[in-house]
């Protein structure tokens, strides 16, 4: 892929030099005649970012159950939705499909899904996509998502059985005891109840082939569930990017070298931060430019999360084709990061979290709200406005009454009326959902009098 | 010449006005905002006494310059005359004056307005007739057309037009708004001016005084061959070619006949003075005896939300009820208004408030008393203190002129607890969105008698606190009825 790239560059270089000799009105000649050599670089169907490989990926071996694992896993969290005849949101089983075939066609072998993900309906579009390929050609993580109330054995019991039968398969390759928290919660969902020991039992029977957790917790739980647990786990899923490197109660930096010391295969989710670390702010953005044009400002975030050593496989819940061939090509193969890119990365870290953007990565976990807030979409709204630079903040400024009318328009294009952050009763029912600990009816309120500060007379 | 002159200023008039109607972003009032105050109803009501002194005195000039031009009824009545007339150019024919039926209709519209029946009396006055076309008819489109505009502006990622509510204000105003478009549309279509002259009572009114106008068309004998070419296309049917004559109390100078004239018989001349004669009188108090305090009977309850702990699943939006408008005992009016009294009494309809308020607070109501008249509630959103759309707006002084100062510190209202609604109260869920959102820190959370410290809090009113903004209302999760909603005061009062 380098070579592939400094050939070309090159090429571009020769091309722009044959023209340069000819008078000044040959700069717009020479220019129409980049973008007219950029169409040459193999502008196909796999979109303008080159070409997709086949069979570069870069694979990790699990030394628990020598899995070849492909380093780019496949999240079903975020899957395309379309709408039914009824105006009802459903899963676009049709474009998985697709996505599906694509990511196993290039590599991809790893699907990770939940009996929660896309309003429950995850773990049954993925084995329809799925059960159309060999089983042995792919890798199941699922999850044990007994998070939500019912904590009998029985519940447990059913919930892990119907994965098994939507996913269209006699075992699972991974699976996750889902978003643990804390002690107690974990003592309450897998240990009184016995539900570990049968996932245990399922594991000695071949129906689970590895057995872990997927964590967001605090620190003691951590060391805890490593150390004391008593349970020999064969791989952990943990949050990792190079915001949260240095960041929380543990950081990434310390669980990754705890389990690297204890030689556990690590799972990483959210190595975009729900897709935050794709979208920045334009100087952060420059910082990554600067240095590789032509890399998306995500592969950075990719190639961070692979880098490290004892990284099984980085998940990203792909909704577009345009994602999923970018992150192939950024693993295809893996470029890992050297010291000064590393370094290069902690500085756009420290830069984004000055902006104070919530920590919403889109995973809806909090969702529904019972009082019919769009949460994320409030967020996400509010985060986009941080990170664009286009937050109305001084009313003395002169983009002030261009940047309001942006943030107002813009809020009632992503968010209905009655769903905004005015209609939040601080029930605080969904911040114990939420696995990265926001306070969410707090940041509710913080957002509500930005704009109802904003709204002023009601006028847009 | 003249004829130019006089469709020039109709069409700025016309467009202007309709503009005003249409326009949902409150930008053009401050352009426009002038031509809903220099009609004559309006301006009579607001006792602007310059204004409506002017206009009689250009009448009394220029003739009823006032119908063919400042009116946006009589324009429109014009239009359509025009586009029917495109067909067959000499349709219109001389006919006798009604006068018994124009003097009983200005009649009958005098005693509604002093008998305090405005409504009623304003679904003929022409300014607030037009209105209510524009604002019922024409403003759904328009919104509708801009919402277009801004679904593709979505995808171009551009922020100049945004989605606006279009919603059913009011049935009952739609239907009046409706037939009145329909008549006067198929009276202009047949007869031109036909409404002007024996419904309307401004054009009545005008009448009187265009008769002894110094400036009028006349037709010089002389020159005169009875051709009938000037009464055949006179939209007013007020030159009779037989004997010469026209009748100057429904001439609205056109000025059409003065370019229909082969001869040159027809001149827009001085004719000297004439007796100015008294004009009605204005609008005298009335009593009030008719508004019977209707005891707020135990609202409606509805279930609130329930909260949905136990969904297995993630995503998803909870299913959100539509608010429901409370009974409320007495009507709320916006600041400005002063007293229910004065309101009732001064407001046309004309709808312009309605259209021009930004929180889709007002809309025209449906009771029997006050019909078409704008009120408050607050299911869409609820009276900003800093907003000031109506009172800027109003032509009639039924909400007069406001500063945002003095908005914060006028009382139009009482915020009510319904305890039964209330989820704090009911479910056992901690809310306190209505002390959150109140303005003025009318409301305070207190704790439950004989509860303890985890129970949730429920909310204590200040009513002498209180505006009756309709922000807690608005913001109150129980749906379809909010366990808190503002019951209106007879008079408004400073805080």
């Amino acid at each position: 892929m380098k070579e592939d790239n400094r050939s070309l560059n090159s090429g571009r270089r020769e091309f722009l030099k044959r023209l340069g000799g000819s008078a000044v009105a040959a700069s717009s000649v020479a220019i129409i005649g980049c973008s007219g050599d950029k169409g040459a670089k193999k502008y196909t169907a796999e979109g303008a970012g080159g070409e997709v490989p086949t069979d570069k990926m870069t694979y990790r071996t699990n030394h628990n159950s020598g899995d070849k694992v492909s380093i780019l896993g496949y999240g079903m969290m975020r899957l395309p939705m379309t709408k039914n005849e009824k105006e009802e949101e459903i899963i676009d089983q049709q474009r998985v499909n697709e996505l599906v075939d694509y990511a196993l066609a290039h590599g991809v072998n790893y699907f990770d899904t939940a009996p929660v993900y896309c309003k429950g309906a995850s773990e049954k579009a993925t084995g329809i996509a799925l059960s159309r390929h060999p089983r042995n050609s792919y890798f199941i993580a699922t999850k044990l998502s007994n998070m939500r109330g019912d904590n009998s054995f029985a519940f447990g019991k059913e919930m892990f059985e119907n994965s098994l039968k939507e996913l269209q398969t006699d075992y699972i390759d991974y699976l996750l005891l889902h978003n643990l928290g804390n002690r107690n919660a974990y003592t309450k969902r897998f240990i009184e109840n016995g539900l570990l020991d049968y996932l245990q039992q399922q594991k000695r029977e071949g129906k689970i082939r590895n057995l872990g957790w997927s964590f967001h917790g605090e620190k003691a739980f951590f060391d805890f569930m490593l150390d004391e647990a008593g349970v020999h786990w064969d791989f952990i899923q943990i949050q990792m990017n190079y915001v949260d490197w240095q960041r929380g109660n543990p950081t990434a930096e310390y669980m990754y070298n705890r389990l690297k010391e204890k030689n556990i295969p690590v799972v990483i989710m959210e190595p975009l931060l729900g897709g935050r670390l794709a979208k920045m702010n334009y100087q952060a953005m420059a910082m990554l430019k600067e240095r590789e044009p032509e890399a998306s400002v995500a592969s950075w975030a990719f190639r961070f999360a692979g880098t490290y050593d004892n990284i099984l496989t980085v998940l990203s819940g792909m909704t577009y084709m345009e994602h999923l061939q970018d992150n192939i090509r950024t693993y295809s193969p893996l470029k890992p990061l050297s010291e000064d890119e590393k370094a290069l990365l902690m500085d756009v870290a420290k830069r984004k979290m000055g902006f104070e953007n919530i920590d919403c990565t889109d995973c809806k976990y909090c969702m529904p709200c019972p009082y019919g807030l769009d949460i994320p979409a409030i967020f996400a709204h509010y985060n986009r406005c941080l990170d664009e630079g286009r937050m109305p903040q001084n009313e003395m400024d002169e983009d002030y009454k261009k940047q309001r009318r942006a943030f107002l328009v813009g809020l009632e294009r992503g968010v209905p009326k009655m769903r905004q952050a005015d209609h939040c009763t601080g029930c605080r029912e969904c911040e114990h959902h939420c696995p990265q600990r926001i306070r969410i009816s707090h940041e509710m309120r913080k957002i509500d009098e930005f704009v109802q500060k904003l709204l002023g007379d009601g006028r847009i | 010449m003249l004829r130019k002159i006089r469709i020039t200023l109709a069409t700025l008039f016309f467009v202007g006005i309709t503009a005003l109607f249409l326009d949902f972003t409150g930008v053009l009032p401050t352009y426009f905002g002038w031509m809903a105050k220099v009609q004559f109803v309006p301006a009579l009501l607001a006792v602007n006494i310059a204004i409506v002194a002017g206009l009689l005195l250009l009448t009394l000039i220029f003739g009823r310059v006032y119908c063919s031009t400042i009116c946006p009824m009589g324009v429109m009545q014009d239009i359509v005359s025009w586009i029917a007339g495109k067909k067959n150019k000499r349709r219109f024919t001389y006919s006798k004056g009604k006068t018994t039926l124009r003097t009983t209709m200005l009649i009958l519209f005098a005693v509604a307005l002093v008998a305090n029946v405005a409504w009623l009396a304003s679904i003929i006055e022409p300014y607030s007739a037009y209105g209510r076309i524009v604002n019922n008819l024409f403003a759904p489109l328009y919104a509708w057309g801009n919402n277009l505009l801004a679904y593709f502006a979505e995808r171009a990622d551009s922020y100049l037009f945004y989605t606006t509510d279009v919603w059913l204000k009011s049935a009952g105003t739609l239907a009046v708004a409706a037939t009145t478009f329909v008549v006067i549309f198929i009276l202009a279509w047949r007869n031109g001016r036909t409404w002007c002259n024996t419904i309307c009572p401004v054009g009545t009114l005008l009448g009187f005084v265009a008769r002894y106008s110094l400036f009028k068309p006349t037709i010089d004998t002389s020159k005169c061959s009875g051709c009938n070419l000037c009464a055949r296309g006179c939209k007013a049917s007020c030159i009779d070619s037989k004997s010469k004559e026209i009748d100057y109390s429904r001439c609205v100078a056109c000025m059409n006949c003065l370019e229909t004239c082969k001869k040159g018989a027809m001149g827009y001349r001085y004719a000297g003075f004439g007796k100015a004669t008294k004009k009605q009188a204005e609008t005298s108090p009335g009593n009030n005896g008719r508004r019977e305090f209707l005891s707020a009977g135990a609202m409606v309850t509805a279930g609130s939300l329930l909260a949905q702990a136990n969904k297995k699943v993630d995503g998803g939006l909870a299913i959100i009820e539509d608010k429901k408008i409370p009974e409320r005992a007495t009507p709320i009016v916006p600041v400005g208004a002063g007293t229910l009294k004065h309101f009732t009494t001064h407001c046309t309809a004309c709808q312009l408030c309605v259209s021009k308020c930004p929180n889709n607070v007002l809309r025209p109501s449906s009771s029997i008393e006050r019909f078409m008249q704008p009120e408050m509630s607050f299911e869409r959103g609820f009276c900003r203190t800093a907003c000031t759309a109506c009172a800027d707006v109003c032509p009639n002084g039924a909400i007069k002129p406001i500063v945002p100062e003095q908005k914060s510190s006028t009382k139009i209202g009482t915020a009510v607890w319904i305890a039964d609604n209330c989820i704090a109260n009911k479910d056992g869920v901690t809310c306190n969105n209505c002390e959150r959102h109140c303005p003025n820190g009318a409301i305070k959370m207190i704790r439950k008698k004989d509860a303890d410290r985890n129970t949730p809090r429920i909310p204590m009113i200040d009513a002498e606190r209180c505006l009756g903004c309709g922000a807690c209302e608005y913001v109150c999760p129980a749906r379809p009825f909010s366990a808190i909603f503002v019951e209106g005061i007879e008079e408004h009062r400073t805080i």
